[in-house]
């Protein structure tokens, strides 16, 4: 690994976990389990489109290892890892299939990320009537999804020379 | 953006709106209420019995509901997150509050069986 890169994904991390502290701050509107902001997804995405997919998913692990161990209980890493996944295998697809721009993406990487969070959570509990809360896990899919599409375009067009000469 | 961000955002909201409505339809006022507690269930109340009852686990872990004029809350939880108190009074059929931590959960169910018990007498 070139130290660049290696800075680089310092970086990504250390964005990414002062976004999970950010989103641990701020109360969602729909107190229900597997919502969440996803502040977090913006660097992963923009490391999807500026690195390449197989550095998002590292950088999309290392983050919710890290933040399970120093902000949440461990325990419940499982639904972070499985919204996480979800997300990144949904988004690195669509990215593949280059059906939509980076905005697309970024929606069916949010929504992905609230299903497999509620997917977990079902069989945790044993509560299928989670499901009743589908449509308000996918407002805020969609919601954090467009805004982080937007926002990750910026950042790269303002780091294209960055990412260009990385590479 | 491309045109298609465009009908994947119009096709998503589309789906939103219709399920939102069929929720909103086929919604029904429940008369039972379940309390789960690991995958078992644990306690059943009837959503017209005023009641407050304390869940405890014996890893010590706690959760409080009240039960009032056909409507239930969670009210207290010795979970981190408090997401379950936060969620507030729920009354229909199929609504549930969820306390994953603690791996609790409130179910209102029994809205039809309600219906037949009065049909049998
Ligand atoms: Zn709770």
């Amino acid at each position: 690994m070139k130290p660049k890169r290696i800075a680089l994904y310092g970086l990504f991390i250390a964005l990414a976990f002062i976004f999970s502290y950010i989103e641990s701050l701020i109360p969602i509107p729909f107190p229900v389990p597997g919502v969440k902001l996803g502040l977090a997804n913006l660097v992963v995405v923009v490391a999807m489109y500026g690195m390449g997919v197989k550095e998002a998913f590292v950088l999309s692990i290392v983050r919710i290892l890290l933040v399970g161990f120093t902000f949440r209980d461990p325990s419940t890493m499982i639904f972070s890892l499985a919204g996480g996944l979800l997300s990144w295998l949904m988004m690195a697809v669509f990215k593949k299939l280059k059906l939509f721009s980076m905005v697309g993406v970024s929606i069916i990487g949010g929504i992905s990320h609230n299903i497999g969070q509620i997917i977990v959570a079902i069989l945790y509990v044993n509560n299928t009537s989670i499901i009743y809360y589908l449509p308000f896990l996918m407002v805020s899919g969609l919601v954090s999804g467009t805004l982080i599409g937007l926002l990750a375009g910026l950042v790269l067009k303002r780091l294209q020379k960055f990412f260009l000469y990385e590479k | 953006m491309k045109k298609n961000d465009i009908f994947l955002i119009c096709g998503i909201i589309f789906i939103i709106a219709c399920s939102f409505l069929l929720v909103f339809a086929f919604r029904s006022e429940g008369s039972r209420v379940l309390v789960v507690v690991d995958k078992e269930v644990y306690k059943e109340f009837d959503l017209n019995e005023n009641t407050t009852y304390e869940i405890r686990q014996e890893n010590g872990e706690r959760n409080v509901i009240e039960i009032k004029d056909g409507y239930v809350r969670m009210t207290e939880a010795s979970c981190p997150d408090k997401l379950c108190v936060k969620q507030g009074w729920i009354r229909y059929n199929y609504e549930s509050i969820t306390c994953l931590p603690n791996k609790v959960y409130v179910r209102i169910s029994g809205g039809e069986e309600g219906e037949l018990d009065a049909v049998a007498e």
